[in-house]
């Protein structure tokens, strides 16, 4: 069965990148600009995996992270937060909130596709 | 690469789009209604064009914005106070950055020291409260590095060159022949490493793949049913793995639970110390015996070259100022609405559409001349079928033309600052107000519309504000207003520029001009027509050409610029309180409604937009005056008629307004003209087809259509009609219209 990555970033340039890499991998790509976005479409769709950005207008990727997983239904879902914030503070912040893992921007999509194997099965 | 193409493009979309958003949150900075959100979303702003920039390997680029971000992250952390000064930086920081932008775009090489001087400014800010800022101390760790690596062997070489590749694959670079290694790996998974989605056998279906494996699993802490919570950790591992990857591979795969489990990684027959080393030098340095990692502490541990190598943005980052981003706040982003929902879209297929849809406008015109004949009561479905389409043509056209129109707000943005600029090169005191920014032309237009309105605005604040000094002497205020306000009036959108200085020098203007031989030194000109004459090529008033308003663009561009875009723009100056620059545009280049007009043997569409009403005269309403030309007395008002089928040379018009008909349009400087025809055929949707790609532009036409019946049809420019009429009028002893000709050949 297809897998269902959701991505939330406020970049479109970044949203159009995941998208290409992640569809090379055979995934369904499912987009939104920010957390709001994002628990909308969590709440509509089954999605598989999650790559989130951190900073993002409306509700950002922390404050996201930590709303979805008060959702039983949310709590298994690999979360893997995207930043150009490779500092250790912001993965632990990340990681507090409840996410699975990181991708440091920029990546190249063998990259991407490589840690999205490491947190889903 | 048609993909790196296209990922392109929308990065440099959005970064326009980011840098437009910037200057309006930096204008509220400015003006002290900034709070802690608008710092977040100046702070984000910089951020995505780093992180696009970073994509694409626009190095010059990311730099500066690194720069830039950091200090950025200082204000909004409230370590650094956005003071007037600190913001004028901001500001500044953002053209240059917009600069860097534009020239990656263009794939054009700014001069190098473009951006030393406000990196240098940022660098010294931050410096202020400790920070260190600059990339390049940085850099130099990152060289001190290669040259520690360097001196470790070829192997070390190796990992030096390729720290720089952006998201290298996080495997050692492994010498060519790597020994097999046996390592034992103990594994503890805490309950943190289920609530954080983690999976124990994905960690092992990795494990696998790195060689040779076998599996133990310790089940004993688990327990009875009733007890076990559905996120607890209760079994451990132990793996035995054979590998010639090396320890590292396999802490990798751990790198996300490092910190929710408990690690040991032993190595079973451990190498000549010299074959591991190379590829782990800092490692070896901290740690020398890997048993020696305590799985509490294992960060510390990590080689410092294999960190360089994972990110090379790690090197990039001022490695002090980046732990300020933890303490910034995250989720104050309350104010900001939701973003709306869009696609992006070419604009070639908008215009592609735009075009099908005047296409479709023709079409359905001619199918309705071809069943005029039949009786609506005969084929009622038709006639009805027909009205329909009518409907939903217009429909259509109207949501077409809406995706090309935006807000003139994009434009308007920028003029609050180029008028602080300019007040401050000026030494003047100059306050901006705007209105209508929401009013929405054209996308075309509003492109070409910031050139012409920026030398506008120039020239206001330039030759309209006077000094503070003479303002006070004259009994204003110090400080003076320019006024910019779009408005949508019928079919056109009106901008309007008003400055309350000192208002155009009549005198000085008509001396310059017979100067300059643009009139005759006899010439009378009205009020208006010497306001007028700063339009003209090669006028300028400026004693000495300032560097503001005299940048080798004259008033004549600005003419020639709005012209281009079929709109108009003249002044209108009142001696020592000010003038203003009032420009039409059209609201759309592509359809009008027309009123099609039958001359003679000829057929011409006039604009709605100029049409105030239609009346057939009686003869007591037509008076002759001296030059005998002819006016129109209506409601008391007196309107010049002006006998169409004069103006363009066409045989059988008829004479007799009486007899004929009379339509009174409006001009745009509100000036009433009669046009007499023949008869009114009736209103039309027509398709505007330029004429200036074929044709020399024609006075009083403004354009072509094609009518319903396939016969082109011209469109009338009521402007370019009275100024023929007035011509015409001065040399009524030789009524030759120059321009009859050409009209008439353009339309057969």
């Amino acid at each position: 069965m297809t897998k269902r990555v959701l991505t939330v970033d406020d970049s479109k340039t970044m949203l159009q990148m995941l998208q290409f890499a992640l569809k090379q991998g055979g995934f369904e790509v499912i987009q939104g600009e920010n957390g709001q976005e994002g628990l909308d479409l969590l709440e509509a769709n089954d999605i598989d995996v999650i790559i989130t950005d951190i900073n993002m207008p409306v509700m950002d990727g922390i404050t996201f992270i930590k709303e979805l997983r008060k959702k039983p239904k949310n709590k298994a879902i690999p979360v893997l937060i995207l930043t150009t914030e490779s500092s250790q503070s912001k993965k632990e912040e990340g990681r507090s909130a409840g996410a699975t893992g990181w991708i440091v921007k920029p990546f190249d999509p063998g990259k991407l596709l490589e840690v999205i194997r490491k947190v889903s099965p | 690469m048609d993909d790196l193409a296209q990922f392109k493009q929308t990065f440099f979309a959005e970064c326009e789009e980011l840098l437009g958003d910037l200057e309006g949150h930096l204008m509220a900075l400015q003006s002290g209604e900034g709070d802690n959100n608008t710092l977040n979303a100046v702070f984000r702003a910089i951020h995505s064009i780093k992180g696009g920039a970073g994509a694409f390997g626009f190095d010059r680029l990311v730099a500066f914005a690194h720069i830039f971000e950091t200090v950025l992250d200082l204000m909004r952390d409230g370590r650094l106070e956005p003071t007037p000064d600190s913001v004028l930086l901001v500001l500044h920081c953002a053209d240059i950055l917009s600069d860097l932008v534009k020239a990656a775009q263009n794939g054009t090489e700014l001069p190098a020291d473009h951006e030393n001087e406000g990196r240098k400014s940022l660098i010294d800010l931050a410096a202020t409260v400790g920070v260190n800022a600059d990339p390049h101390a940085a850099d130099d760790e990152l060289a001190a590095l290669d040259a520690q690596l360097a001196a470790g062997g070829p192997d070390a070489l190796m990992e030096a060159a390729a720290a720089p590749e952006p998201a290298a694959a996080p495997e050692p670079a492994a010498p060519a022949k790597a020994p097999m290694l046996k390592f034992l790996v103990k594994f503890t998974p805490r309950d943190a490493l289920y609530q954080r989605a983690n999976e124990p056998l994905i960690l092992i279906r990795e494990l696998k793949e790195l060689g040779s494996f076998l599996a133990k699993a310790d089940a004993e802490g688990v327990p009875p049913l009733d007890q076990i919570q559905p996120e607890g950790a209760y079994i451990k591992w132990e793996f035995e793995i054979e590998t010639d990857k090396g320890e590292q591979a396999i802490r990798d795969v751990f790198e996300f639970v490092i910190d929710d489990c408990e690690l040991e990684v032993t190595c079973l027959n451990p190498p000549a110390a010299a074959a591991e080393a190379p590829a782990q030098p800092a490692a070896d340095a901290a740690a020398p015996k890997p048993e020696a990692v305590t799985p509490a502490a294992p960060k510390p541990a990590t080689p410092a070259p294999a960190a360089a190598k994972a990110d090379p943005h790690a090197a990039g980052d001022g490695a002090t100022a980046k732990p300020a981003a933890a303490a910034k706040p995250e989720g104050g982003a309350g104010g900001e609405t939701k973003a709306v929902r869009s696609i992006r879209v070419d604009l070639d297929r908008v215009d592609k559409l735009v075009n099908m849809v005047g296409e479709l406008v023709i079409t359905h015109a001619m199918i309705a001349q071809q069943t005029e004949h039949l009786h609506a009561d005969q084929h009622p479905e038709l006639a009805n079928g027909l009205a329909e389409l009518s409907h939903h043509i217009r429909d259509l056209q109207e949501s077409v033309m809406a995706m090309r129109a935006q807000p003139v707000k994009s434009v308007f943005a920028r003029l609050p600052r180029l008028v602080r600029e300019l007040a401050m090169m000026t030494n003047k005191k100059i306050r901006l107000d705007m209105s209508g920014e929401n009013t929405e032309i054209d996308k075309t237009v509003i492109e070409q519309l910031g050139d012409p309105l920026t030398h506008m605005i120039r020239n206001s604040c330039d030759h309209g504000i006077e000094n503070p000094d003479d303002r006070v002497a004259v009994g204003k205020p110090p400080e003076g207003v320019i006024h910019v306000s779009a408005d949508q009036r019928g079919g056109r959108i009106v901008i309007e520029i008003t400055d309350d200085g000192r208002g155009i020098n009549r005198e000085k203007v008509m001396r310059k001009a017979i100067e300059k031989k643009l009139v005759a030194p006899d010439a009378t000109l009205s009020n208006e027509e010497i306001d007028n004459l700063i339009f003209l090529p090669g006028f300028s008033t400026a004693d000495t050409v300032s560097n503001i308003s005299g940048r080798g663009v004259g008033m004549d561009v600005v003419r020639q610029n709005i012209q281009s875009l079929g709109g108009r723009v003249h002044i209108q100056s009142r001696p020592g309180q000010g003038s203003s620059f009032i420009l039409t545009l059209p609201l759309t280049l592509a359809v009008l409604d027309g009123m099609v007009l039958k001359v003679g043997i000829q057929s011409y569409i006039l604009p709605l937009a100029n049409i105030v009403e239609s009346l057939r005269p009686e003869p007591d309403q037509i008076n002759i005056v001296a030059n005998q030309s002819e006016l129109l007395r209506i409601r008391g008002e007196y309107v010049p008629l002006v006998y169409l089928h004069r103006i363009f040379k066409v045989p059988g018009g008829i004479d007799d307004p009486t007899k004929a008909l009379v339509i009174i349009v409006e001009l745009e400087d509100s000036s009433k003209m009669g046009l007499v025809v023949d008869e009114i055929i009736g209103q039309q949707q027509v398709v505007i087809k330029s004429l200036e790609e074929n044709f020399d532009p024609i006075r009083g036409v403004g354009a072509a259509t094609i009518l319903g019946n396939g016969r082109v049809s011209l469109i009338l420019d009521v402007a370019g009609i009275k100024h023929i009429a007035e011509n015409e009028s001065q040399q009524r002893p030789s009524p030759q219209a120059r321009l009859a000709a050409p009209a008439l050949q353009a339309s057969a």
